[in-house]
């Protein structure tokens, strides 16, 4: 039996409600791409949502008829007898408010002006991309989804569900996630950010009608979010001191095989994500901290919280380190919700979340196989 | 008594104990049996502690709420009394920092729960008599690969509570499922103490 959802095509939701962003601009229509895998049982309880993180997308399972190598991002995970079972959850993959794989983003036209967004497109927040995926979850005629899960930025979004609308999540799973980011991960974002905000083909953000894209600050932007990906002990197995071409140069040349990993992996992100949506992201990143509003008491923002938990973090992910994961865990406990944690063992750091690895997928299958037990019942 | 109290004795014995509705931390909860033989007949709410990755994967599928963690780094994400039950069963005597892990039970825990193999019983005393270490139904493992570091009989125990200013409430000591009352330390393979803070 494969364990492929096989073929998939996106679908295109319109929405004309403005949306009133967190910040107080409006959005006063926008589309969201998306894709489902599954079949949506008769009582629409079997919806699981699946978030995307930084560069993700609404491709998260299956590939295209016109081209098979395109393969979605989180395709071990989602599939016919896979951990989160298309056999029996109907399952939604969305891209993002500001992204550019097609949602509404900075690269669409403004209707008002005629021309790209671009500079003028909102700094959306974690909350709006939930209100919207909430829009999106109306027109399915989905009320309470079985499970809302994803991972890093993902993570915090499934989390924001079960605190914007807790009647409408049973179970969120948040994976490699942190209930806000560090001093030191704003710190990667900004670095990350201005290496774009400086690239002279940026234009402030209206590079479109020039007809240029900052090539060179998206690839430094993507080269530095890569080292926090990987851990210090994958880094030195895949590539160690390797040189290309066996012996030093003596210049500034591309010489350690870990040099030209990581301009490899900026080429070829820099070819197809938007620069703007890069920073829109990595804001939407930094601020995220639903304890804000509560004096930074992350139990009583937690408090609004219903659905039941499943945290999990990798034991070398220094980006969203296992004590945010724990911070997360503990304040669930403090709120006597229910809520799970598994600590995963593994080399690959951040990046594990999106990799093959049994016992993860284990932990999520069991999981979901209780959340399945309760639509079933 | 069902399958599950059959196979754990120890187990019977503690439900026996758990009113109601208790909030309940089960320490090194293994599979969950525990916590759902509770959740099923007692409908208890509370959480387990597991640091097994294979037993953690099957207390989720069990249905019950599972951290992973390791005790032996204490129990600080959870609040002073959380919990009116913490359970530590057949768990005491395999643990490093036995005496903070008792403490931490009752910083947490209104009431504290534990069950372990009795080293006094005559069983382990006369093997020890023979020359060997002591392997039995309760002791199944060999000097070299036991994890059990810091074995007692009940009067060590009752002595580590005295001087951790512990009172015990309770005490059901069991061999083979079946209650001891005459020469409980010689003739007990097993125990279970009820406690609080004195």
């Amino acid at each position: 039996m494969s364990t492929s959802v096989g073929i998939v095509s996106a679908q295109r939701a319109s929405f004309d409600t403005p949306l009133v962003c967190k910040s107080g601009a409006v959005l006063s229509r926008y589309e969201l791409v998306y894709e489902t895998y599954g079949t949506l049982n008769a009582d629409r309880s079997n919806a699981v949502l699946v978030c995307h993180a930084l560069s993700g997308n609404h491709h998260v399972a299956g590939y295209y008829a016109d081209n098979p190598k395109n393969v979605g991002w989180w395709d071990t995970m989602i599939g016919p007898g896979k951990p989160v079972d298309t056999n029996k959850f109907f399952v939604i993959g969305v891209n993002n408010l500001g992204g550019c794989h097609g949602s509404t983003g900075p690269a669409s036209i403004n209707p008002e002006t005629g021309k790209p967004y671009g500079s003028q497109f909102p700094v959306v927040t974690v909350e709006d991309w939930v209100a919207s995926q909430a829009r999106l979850a109306d027109q399915l005629g989905i009320r309470q989804f079985a499970a809302v899960m994803g991972g890093s930025l993902g993570g915090m979004q499934a989390m924001q569900w079960a605190l914007s609308f807790p009647d409408r999540v049973r179970h969120v799973l948040t994976i490699a996630a942190a209930p806000r980011l560090t001093a030191e991960n704003i710190a990667f974002n900004d670095v990350a950010r201005n290496a774009i905000l400086t690239d002279p083909d940026f234009h402030g953000g209206d590079f479109y009608e020039h007809g240029v894209v900052p090539v060179r600050g998206l690839r430094l932007a993507r080269m530095l979010g890569h080292i926090t990906y990987l851990s210090d002990d994958v880094m030195a197995d895949k590539f160690g001191r390797s040189l290309r071409s066996g012996k030093l140069g003596y210049g500034y040349g591309v010489e350690f095989e870990i040099e030209s990993y990581l301009r490899y992996q900026g080429d070829k992100f820099a070819g197809y994500f938007d620069a703007n949506t890069y920073l829109l992201m990595t804001k939407a990143l930094d601020y995220f901290d639903p304890a804000r509003d509560f004096d930074d008491d992350l139990d009583r923002a937690f408090a609004a919280a219903r659905a039941a938990f499943l945290v999990i973090s990798f034991s070398t992910d220094w980006r969203f380190s296992p004590e945010r994961s724990r911070a997360i865990v503990n304040a669930l406990l403090h709120n006597r919700r229910d809520v799970s944690y598994a600590e995963i063992t593994s080399a690959h750091g951040h990046d594990s979340f999106l990799l093959q690895h049994e016992h993860y997928h284990d932990v999520v299958r069991a999981y979901l196989e209780r959340a399945w037990n309760e639509v079933a019942a | 008594m069902n399958a599950l109290a059959a196979t754990r004795p120890d187990f019977a014995a503690i439900a026996a104990w758990i009113p109601q509705g208790a909030s309940v931390l089960d320490l090194g909860c293994g599979d969950g049996s525990l916590l759902r033989h509770l959740q099923e007949t007692r409908q208890t709410r509370g959480y387990g502690v597991e640091i097994s990755d294979t037993k953690l994967v099957a207390a989720i599928r069990n249905g019950v709420n599972v951290i992973q963690g390791d005790l032996e780094s204490g129990l600080s994400g959870f609040e002073d009394g959380a919990f009116d039950y913490v359970l530590l069963s057949q768990t005491l005597q395999a643990m490093r920092h036995t005496e903070e892990l008792v403490r931490e039970m009752l910083r947490v825990g209104r009431e504290g729960i534990v069950s372990f193999p009795n080293f006094g019983y005559w069983h382990a005393r006369f093997d020890v008599l023979r020359g060997y270490m002591p392997v039995s139904e309760e002791l199944p493992y060999q000097w070299y690969n036991t994890p059990n570091i810091h074995l007692c009989t009940l009067k060590d125990f009752e002595i580590l509570c005295r001087d951790l200013d512990i009172r015990i409430l309770d005490r059901r000591v069991m061999t083979n499922g079946r209650e001891i009352s005459a020469l409980p330390n010689l003739r007990g393979a097993m125990a279970v103490y009820r406690f609080q803070r004195a």
